[in-house]
C-alpha cells in the first residue's frame, strides 16, 4: 500500500459563529433595536455620536455660559494668547475668538442640517417617484445623471456670484445668504441620495408585504409613506450624516474662498479665510476654526460609518 | 467554538476511488480542505492528528512546503464551478498557471500541455477555446476546466468536493463518465465526496460514511450495499427513492444533524437513531470492525439486535 | 467594444449640449452688465456700441447659436493654434471670445495658465494613487490588525479635515516655523536647468500633498473596501489549492478583480481633483486655472466664466465616458454584450 493518505484522529475547529447556538434564546428585537444594538459596538460610531452632540451642546448653549459678543471690539488686546477671558485668544481687532467660533458654529451647523435637509428631502423624493414608479424611472434617472455631470463647484460659485445681490436685497443680507446657500447646495447634492433610495425602494417593491398590501387595495401613496418609507430610511439615514459633513465642508470651502457670507457674519469658513492673511502673527486664527470643521466632519463622517456597519447584516449579530 | 470533525481515520490506495458520503454539516468537506491546509487557519484550527502522504506529514509542513504539494501532487476540484474560475482570466492563463509555477514550463509548452488537458476533459475546440473566459463556458464545461487544472500537473491524488452538486442531472452524468475515463488513463487515487449515494455506488471501490464529524462506517462497496451496518447508513439507503414501492411515502430521517460545541462524549447520531439504547448516550462508539475491512462506529448489532461485542 | 463605446459616446454628446445650454442660459440671465466696471464718464451711445459689439443685442436663440458655434468650432480651432503654435485656417478672420476684464482672448489666457494647474493636479493624483493603492491593499489583508485600524482612522480624518484647512496648516508648520518650503508660489519662475527644476519641486510640494493626501484618504478606503469583497470569493480558494504563492493569489487574483471598480473611481475622481485644485490654488497663489475662475467670478466677466465652466463640464463627460470605456477594457464580462 504505498502512495496512501492516512489520517489519524483528528479535530479540525472550523470558523465559529461568534455566539454559541442553541445555548441561550435568542430576545425578541426589533430591527431599530438591533441596529442601535450593533451601534453601540461600533467604537468609532459612539465616539463621533459624543463628539458631535457636544460640539452641538456647545454652540447652542456655549455663548450663553461664555457670555462675551462676538463682535465686540477691544483694540487693546488684540493679539492676545489663551487666558481666561478669551479661551481660544483675541484677533486683530480684540474680538474674542472663542465667541466668534461658537456664533460661527450655529451658522455654519444650522446651514450644513438645513441644507442637508433640503437635499434629503429632493433626494428622496426623486428616489421614491424613480423607484416606485416605472415610467419616471428613465427620465428621473437621466436627470439626476445630468445632474451629476455638472461642474459643481464652479456652478456653485456663479449661481452665488449672480443672485447674491437681487437676494441681499429681498430679504436683508444675512437671511439671503443663508437662503442662497442653503438652496445652492440642497440641490446639487441631491443626486447620491437618490441613487440610494431609488435602489432600496426597487428592492423593498418586490417584497411580498407589498404585494399584499395592493391586494387589499391600498392607494398607491399610502403604500409608500406606510410600508416603503419606514424600509427605505436606513441608507437614508446613512446619507443624511454623510449629507451633513459636505454641507458643511461646502458652505466653508464656499466662505473661504469669499463667496459665502459677508464678513461681519461668522462662519467657521470665514473666520479661516479671514485668519489667513494674520496667519504669521497668530496662527491661532486659523487653527481653531479649522479644528472646529475638521472636528465636527470627522464625528459626523464616523456617525455614518458606525450606522452603516450597523445595517450591514453580514456584520450584524456577530 | 464549533468542533467540525471529531476524529477522523482513514487510508487511501494508490488507484482507488473512495466516496465519502454524508450530509451537509457532516463535516466532509472541511476533513478534506484541511488535508492541504486550505482551511483559513485563523479561524480554523487542527488541533492534532498527521496526514501521511508520500512519506511526509502533511500538517506539519511549512506554507513553502505545502504549496508545492498542492496542485501538482494532490489535485482539489471544488464543488461550485460558477464561482471557482476567477472571471477576468483566460481558462488558458488559469490552467497554464500551475504548469508553469510546479513544472517549470516554458509560456509555449504550457499552452500547448493546456490544450492537450482541455481535450482531454473533453471540451471541443480546444485550441480555441484556450483563450475564452469563464462566463463564456457552461456550467458543465466550466467544471471540466476545473479538472482540467486539477490534473494539470499529474497529481497522484485528486480530491474533489461535491464537484456535480452544482450541475443538472444529464451534465452530472457526462462528468462522472468522464472521470471514469481519466482514472482508467491516468490512474490516481481519487477522494470523491458526495451526499448523494447513488454518485458513490456508480464510481465508488469503498465508501466512508460520515456524520457530526465522524466516521461512522467505512466498508468496500458492495460490502456497504449489501450489508449496512450503521442505524444511520441503513437510513439513508432506506430513504432512495428507488427503494420504495409507488405511492408509498418517502422515508426521511427525522431530526437535524448536531452542531457540536466540544468533543461528545456520546453517539453523535444518537438523538435520530430508531436503534438507541443506554449506551449510546454514554460512551462514544469507536470504529468496531464487523468482517474484514468493514467496520461501524455502532454499538447495535443488527443481525442480534443486541449490544455488539468489541473484537 | 467598438459598439460599446459608440453607445457611450452617443450619451456623451447630448448631455454635453444640454449643459452648455444651461451654462449659457444661467449665464445670460445673469443681472450683470459688463459695462457697469467701465468708467462713468463714457456716454450711453458708445455703451451701447460696446454692448452691440459683445453680441448682447440680439434675441436669446441667436445668441445661443453664435455661442455655440464659437465653443464647439472656433474657440477648440484658436486652443490649438494657440497650444502648439500653428495656423489653423483664416485665423486672424476669426472672432474670439474675449475677456472683458483683460480683453485678451479667453483661449489666450488658459493656455497661459493651464501648465500650472496640470502639473499641480496631475502630480497630486499620481501621489495620492501611489499611496492609496498599497496602503488599501495591505488595510484589506491584514483586517483589523493595528495597520488597518490605523489606517482607517488615518483615512477617516484626511478626507474628513477641509483642503483649506490642511493647506493653511502645511504653510504654518513647514512654511513659518521650519521654513522648508516657500508658503507663496513664485509666478515668473521658468524652469531652466536642474537648480530652477529643483526649485519648482520644493514650491509645488506643499499644494500637491494637500491634494494628494486628501485623494489618498479617500481612494484607500475604497481600495480597501474592493480588495475585502474579493478576498473572500471562491477562486482565490482555487488559486490557493493549485499551490500558487500567496504574493500572487494577492496581487495577480485579487488585485485583478478589486481594480475594476477601483479604476473607474479614479477617473471619475479627476473632476473632483480639479475642483480641489481651486481651492489650493488660492491658498498657495498658484496662478493656475482655478485662481482664473476665482479672479473672473469676482470680476464678473462673464465669458471668462462662461468658458471656464464649460471645459470643467466637458472634463466631467469625459471622464465619465473613459470611466465607462475603462471598466469595460478590464472586465471581460461586459465587453460582449
Amino acid at each position: 500500500m504505498i502512495d496512501q493518505v492516512s489520517v489519524a484522529p483528528e479535530k479540525v475547529i472550523p470558523p465559529a459563529p461568534g455566539s454559541p447556538v442553541a445555548a441561550e434564546p435568542r430576545k425578541q428585537s426589533t430591527l431599530t433595536a438591533d441596529v442601535w444594538r450593533q451601534f453601540r459596538q461600533h467604537k468609532g460610531g459612539v465616539m463621533g455620536a459624543i463628539v458631535f452632540l457636544t460640539i452641538i451642546f456647545l454652540v447652542v448653549f456655549g455663548p450663553y455660559i461664555h457670555g462675551v459678543d462676538p463682535s465686540a471690539l477691544n483694540v487693546r488686546e488684540r493679539n492676545a494668547g489663551i487666558s481666561l477671558a478669551h479661551p481660544m485668544g483675541t484677533d486683530n481687532l480684540g474680538r474674542d475668538t472663542f465667541a466668534q467660533i461658537l456664533a460661527g458654529g450655529r451658522t455654519s451647523l444650522s446651514v450644513g442640517v438645513t441644507a442637508m435637509l433640503l437635499s434629503l428631502f429632493v433626494g428622496t423624493t426623486i428616489g421614491v417617484l424613480a423607484g416606485y414608479f416605472k415610467k419616471l424611472e428613465g427620465p428621473l434617472m437621466r436627470l439626476t445623471d445630468l445632474f451629476l455631470a455638472l461642474p459643481l463647484l464652479p456652478l456653485l460659485l456663479v449661481i452665488i456670484m449672480l443672485f447674491r445681490d437681487t437676494l441681499r436685497r429681498s430679504f436683508g443680507p444675512e437671511t439671503g445668504i443663508f437662503m442662497l446657500i442653503v438652496f445652492v447646495i440642497g440641490i446639487t447634492s441631491w443626486m447620491q441620495t437618490a441613487r440610494i433610495v431609488r435602489g432600496a425602494v426597487l428592492s423593498v417593491k418586490e417584497q411580498e408585504f407589498v404585494l399584499a398590501a395592493k391586494s387589499i387595495g391600498t392607494r398607491e401613496r399610502r403604500i409608500i409613506t406606510r410600508h416603503i418609507l419606514p424600509n427605505v430610511l436606513s441608507p437614508i439615514m446613512v446619507s443624511a450624516t454623510l449629507g451633513i459633513a459636505t454641507a458643511i465642508i461646502t458652505e466653508s470651502a464656499l466662505s473661504f474662498l469669499g463667496l459665502g457670507f459677508p464678513s461681519d457674519f461668522p462662519t467657521w469658513g470665514r473666520l479661516l479665510f479671514d485668519g489667513v492673511n494674520f496667519m504669521q502673527i497668530n496662527p491661532s486664527r486659523v487653527i481653531w476654526p479649522g479644528l472646529a470643521i475638521s472636528l465636527t466632519v470627522l464625528s459626523v463622517n464616523y456617525i455614518g460609518d458606525g450606522i452603516r456597519d450597523a445595517l450591514d447584516p453580514r456584520i450584524r449579530g456577530r | 467554538m464549533v468542533h467540525a470533525v471529531n476524529g477522523i481515520s482513514f487510508h487511501l490506495d494508490e488507484g482507488e476511488l473512495l466516496a465519502v458520503v454524508g450530509e451537509s454539516g457532516s463535516g466532509k468537506s472541511v476533513a478534506m480542505m484541511s488535508l492541504m491546509q486550505l482551511l483559513p487557519m485563523p479561524p480554523a484550527e487542527i488541533a492534532s492528528g498527521r496526514v501521511n502522504f508520500q512519506g511526509q506529514d502533511l500538517v506539519k509542513l511549512k506554507a513553502s512546503q505545502i504549496r508545492q504539494v498542492r496542485g501538482s501532487r494532490i489535485g482539489f476540484v471544488f464543488q461550485d464551478p460558477m464561482t471557482s474560475l476567477n472571471p477576468v482570466f483566460t481558462v488558458g492563463f488559469q490552467i497554464m498557471e500551475p504548469l508553469r509555477e510546479h513544472m517549470g514550463l516554458s509560456k509555449r509548452q504550457a499552452r500547448e500541455r493546456a490544450i492537450e488537458l482541455l481535450e482531454l476533459v473533453g471540451i471541443p475546440a480546444a485550441d480555441q477555446r484556450i483563450d475564452d473566459y469563464p462566463h463564456q463556458f457552461s456550467g458543465g464545461m466550466r467544471q471540466r476546466v476545473v479538472i482540467a487544472i486539477a490534473l494539470a500537473c499529474d497529481p497522484k491524488v485528486l480530491i474533489a468536493d461535491e464537484p456535480t452538486t452544482a450541475l443538472d442531472v444529464t451534465v452530472q452524468a457526462q462528468i462522472l463518465e468522464l472521470i471514469k475515463e481519466l482514472r482508467q488513463n491516468l490512474g490516481m487515487a481519487i477522494i470523491w465526496i458526495t451526499h448523494d449515494l447513488g454518485v458513490a455506488a456508480g464510481i465508488a471501490d469503498r465508501i466512508v460514511v460520515m456524520y457530526g464529524g465522524q466516521i461512522v462506517e467505512h466498508a468496500a462497496v458492495e460490502d456497504l450495499f449489501d450489508d449496512p451496518q450503521h442505524p444511520y447508513t441503513r437510513a439513508l439507503l432506506e430513504s432512495l427513492p428507488g427503494r420504495h414501492a409507488a405511492h408509498e411515502k418517502l422515508r426521511s430521517i427525522a431530526g437535524q444533524p448536531p452542531l457540536l460545541l466540544k468533543q461528545p462524549d456520546f453517539c453523535p447520531f444518537s438523538a435520530r437513531c430508531k436503534h438507541v439504547f443506554d449506551k449510546c448516550l454514554r460512551q462514544n462508539p469507536p470504529l468496531i470492525a464487523v468482517e474484514g475491512d468493514h467496520r461501524a462506529a455502532c454499538w447495535w448489532n443488527p443481525e442480534t439486535g443486541g449490544v455488539r461485542d468489541v473484537a | 467594444m467598438f459598439h460599446y463605446t459608440l453607445r457611450r459616446l452617443m450619451f456623451a454628446v447630448p448631455t454635453l449640449f444640454v449643459i452648455s445650454f444651461i451654462i449659457f442660459a444661467l449665464l445670460d440671465l445673469a443681472p450683470n452688465d459688463p459695462t457697469g466696471n467701465l468708467p462713468l464718464t463714457i456716454p450711453p451711445e458708445v455703451r451701447e456700441q460696446i454692448r452691440m459689439s459683445l453680441g448682447l443685442g440680439e434675441p436669446f436663440h441667436i445668441r445661443y447659436l453664435k455661442w455655440l458655434q464659437q465653443f464647439f468650432i472656433a474657440e477648440p480651432l484658436n486652443f490649438i493654434e494657440q497650444a502648439f503654435g500653428i495656423e489653423i485656417g483664416n485665423s486672424a478672420e476669426r472672432v474670439r471670445i474675449r475677456s472683458w476684464a483683460t480683453r485678451s482672448p479667453v483661449v489666450d489666457l488658459i493656455v497661459e495658465r493651464m501648465p500650472q494647474t496640470l502639473w499641480v493636479v496631475g502630480m497630486s493624483y499620481v501621489v495620492g494613487i501611489l499611496i492609496a493603492l498599497p496602503v488599501g491593499i495591505i488595510s484589506a489583508y491584514r483586517q483589523y490588525s493595528w495597520f488597518d485600524q490605523i489606517g482607517t482612522f488615518v483615512s477617516m480624518v484626511g478626507f474628513s479635515v477641509p483642503t483649506f484647512f490642511t493647506g493653511v496648516v502645511l504653510i504654518v508648520v513647514f512654511s513659518v516655523y521650519l521654513g522648508w518650503f516657500p508658503s507663496i508660489y513664485d509666478t515668473t519662475h521658468r524652469v531652466t536647468g536642474w537648480d530652477s527644476f529643483w526649485v519648482q519641486v520644493r514650491q509645488m510640494i506643499l499644494p500637491v500633498m494637500v491634494l494628494a493626501l486628501y485623494n489618498a484618504a479617500q481612494l484607500s478606503r475604497f481600495v480597501r473596501a474592493s480588495m475585502l469583497d474579493n478576498l473572500n470569493q471562491d477562486y482565490v480558494r482555487t488559486a490557493r489549492a493549485k499551490g500558487m504563492k500567496e504574493r500572487v493569489v494577492l496581487l495577480v487574483h485579487v488585485l485583478r478583480n478589486s481594480l475594476i471598480p477601483v479604476v473607474t473611481v479614479i477617473a471619475l475622481g479627476i473632476p473632483t481633483i480639479f475642483s480641489g485644485a481651486i481651492i489650493t490654488e488660492q491658498i498657495f497663489r498658484v496662478n493656475g486655472l482655478g485662481q482664473l475662475l476665482i479672479i473672473a467670478i469676482q470680476g464678473a466677466d462673464i465669458p471668462l466664466v462662461q468658458t471656464l465652466t464649460f471645459i470643467f463640464a466637458v472634463l466631467i463627460i469625459l471622464c465619465n465616458l473613459i470611466a465607462d470605456i475603462l471598466y469595460g477594457i478590464l472586465d471581460p464580462r461586459i465587453r460582449y454584450d
